[in-house]
């Protein structure tokens, strides 16, 4: 697997990982704020958000549907929609891309459900790599905290209810988070993940997070000339 | 396998259709399963004492046909069967068949879509009937998803990593129809070439004959390919219905009693 530049498209792909309530969404949406107010070409992509399969999923989800496989190809179908729709023509039209969650939220995810990594990994073969990867990474407690001080309704899949690990949605939710952070540390030393402490102030973090993009990509090429 | 075929061809199955409605019902000889790749977590493939026969063909091949008869003579001989054929599960096919209206779909996406239903078919048909001792017959299975796929250029490694998935069948039939039949029987079905039937995504002709001859002739090569690999029995379908019926029910037979 290459990265953007690697595969000599003009644009840039950042994406962001880690678990819920990591962080990494505020983070993100500030990094989009500043490349935009610069006048930058930028685009936005969430995880699981391609118009097409939405319904399916979350039908499926809603009455339960899903086996480990199933969701894992499901989403594989959602993230092959918006790769060869939007990605794949924003990153050739020279785009800087920002991903909320990308390829290694299904590695996580899915193998946390016991899906083989090989296949995982294989049916994903065809994404092009980020050309950065900020995992951020909280302390487990921290993290279930800002999710779980609301009491939030949690979802069935999203708490891990499908494992089995607990009858207690909350109790659920914990374990399987806990499983996938233990993935994300492995996956982050293999794909050099640029690893920012989540436990850190917001303003630190996002100091981190643009100082890194601005060693890492030449800003001054993503001008819109519109 | 190949032996077994010289063997079957040797024998030259007759052309006799025997009702069966033998009182002594015979009990399928047990063989081994396995899956293709990685296959799927938790799945006792020793529990799945059921036989799982495919028929594949292209649109028109009269795949449907044969494998009704092939139910009424299972279930006259006291097997219990499970017909399952592509795009049938409630998962994703409201939004498959919405996406190919508008044809809409990258051809990753297509791929991955029926990926899925096909997943939800075998966790939830195949292997449960399987483990219920059913004979399960499948109208396609992933040869003709992958066949599509490949025509459409994707990588035939990464297809094989995703059906890693399916279990391998007992016996696989390819009705094998020249293209010329193919036309015919998809006239006096349709009166219409359908869209999808003639690969019109692709953009091989304007023409709609054309495309038709032109997509199933690639198809044809791809299919002949995967014969290579995944040994499927290649059945002349060009003859009458109750001919190669008896060629089928011949083979099944030598499933049945664990020969195959």
């Amino acid at each position: 697997m290459k990265t953007v530049a690697e595969m000599k498209y003009p644009g840039r792909l950042i994406a962001v990982e880690g678990l819920d309530g990591s962080g990494k969404s505020t983070q993100i949406y500030l990094l989009k704020r500043w490349l935009e107010l610069q006048n930058l070409k930028v685009f936005f992509s969430e995880w699981n958000s391609s118009e097409l399969v939405k319904s399916a999923t979350s039908r499926a989800k809603r009455n339960m549907l899903l086996t480990p496989t199933t969701f894992s190809l499901i989403h594989a179908t959602d993230f092959a929609d918006r790769y060869e729709r939007q990605l794949v023509p924003l990153l050739r039209a020279g785009y800087i891309v920002l991903c909320d969650r990308y390829i290694f939220t299904a590695f996580a995810r899915d193998t946390a459900r016991n899906c083989p990594p090989d296949w995982v990994r294989g049916l994903y073969s065809f994404a092009v790599l980020p050309d950065i990867t900020f995992y951020f990474r909280a302390d487990l407690d921290v993290s279930l905290n800002r999710i779980l001080s609301g009491r939030p309704e949690l979802k069935y899949y999203e708490a891990g209810m499908d494992l089995k690990l607990s009858n207690n949605p909350y109790e659920s939710f914990k374990i399987f988070q806990g499983r996938l952070l233990e993935i994300y540390d492995r996956l982050a030393e293999e794909y050099n993940f640029f690893k920012i402490d989540g436990n850190l102030s917001i303003e630190a973090q996002q100091n981190e997070v643009r100082r890194i993009v601005n060693s890492k990509v030449d800003l001054s090429r993503y001008k819109l000339t519109m | 396998m190949n032996d077994l075929n010289k063997r079957i061809k040797a024998e030259k199955p007759i052309v006799r259709i025997k009702p069966s409605t033998h009182c002594r019902v015979k009990q399928p000889v047990r063989t081994p399963k396995r899956f293709y790749g990685h296959g799927i977590a938790g799945v006792d493939l020793e529990s799945l004492t059921g036989k799982l026969i495919v028929v594949e063909g292209a649109d028109g091949s009269g795949r449907s046909t044969q494998i009704s008869r092939l139910v009424e003579w299972l279930e006259g001989s006291g097997h219990a069967t499970l017909q399952v054929g592509l795009r049938h599960s409630t998962l994703v096919s409201e939004e498959l068949a919405r996406a190919k209206q508008g044809n809409t779909l990258g051809r990753l996406t297509m791929s991955l879509f029926y990926a899925t239903d096909f997943a939800d078919q075998l966790e939830n048909s195949i292997i449960p009937s399987l483990k219920a001792g059913f004979m399960v017959l499948a109208d396609r299975y992933i040869y003709t998803l992958m066949a599509r796929d490949m025509v459409r250029g994707i990588d035939e490694n990464w297809l094989r990593n995703l059906y890693g998935i399916a279990l391998v069948p007992d016996v696989v039939f390819y009705l094998n129809v020249s293209t010329r039949q193919l036309v015919e029987r998809n006239f006096a079905k349709h009166q219409t070439l359908d869209y999808w039937e003639s690969g019109m995504d692709l953009g091989l002709s304007r023409d709609w004959f054309d495309s038709f001859t032109k997509y199933q002739t690639l198809l044809a090569e791809q299919f002949s390919k995967l014969q290579k690999i995944y040994n499927f029995i290649v059945v002349d379908g060009d003859r009458q219905i109750d001919e190669i019926n008896s060629e089928l029910r011949h083979r099944i037979e030598l499933v049945l009693s664990g020969k195959c």
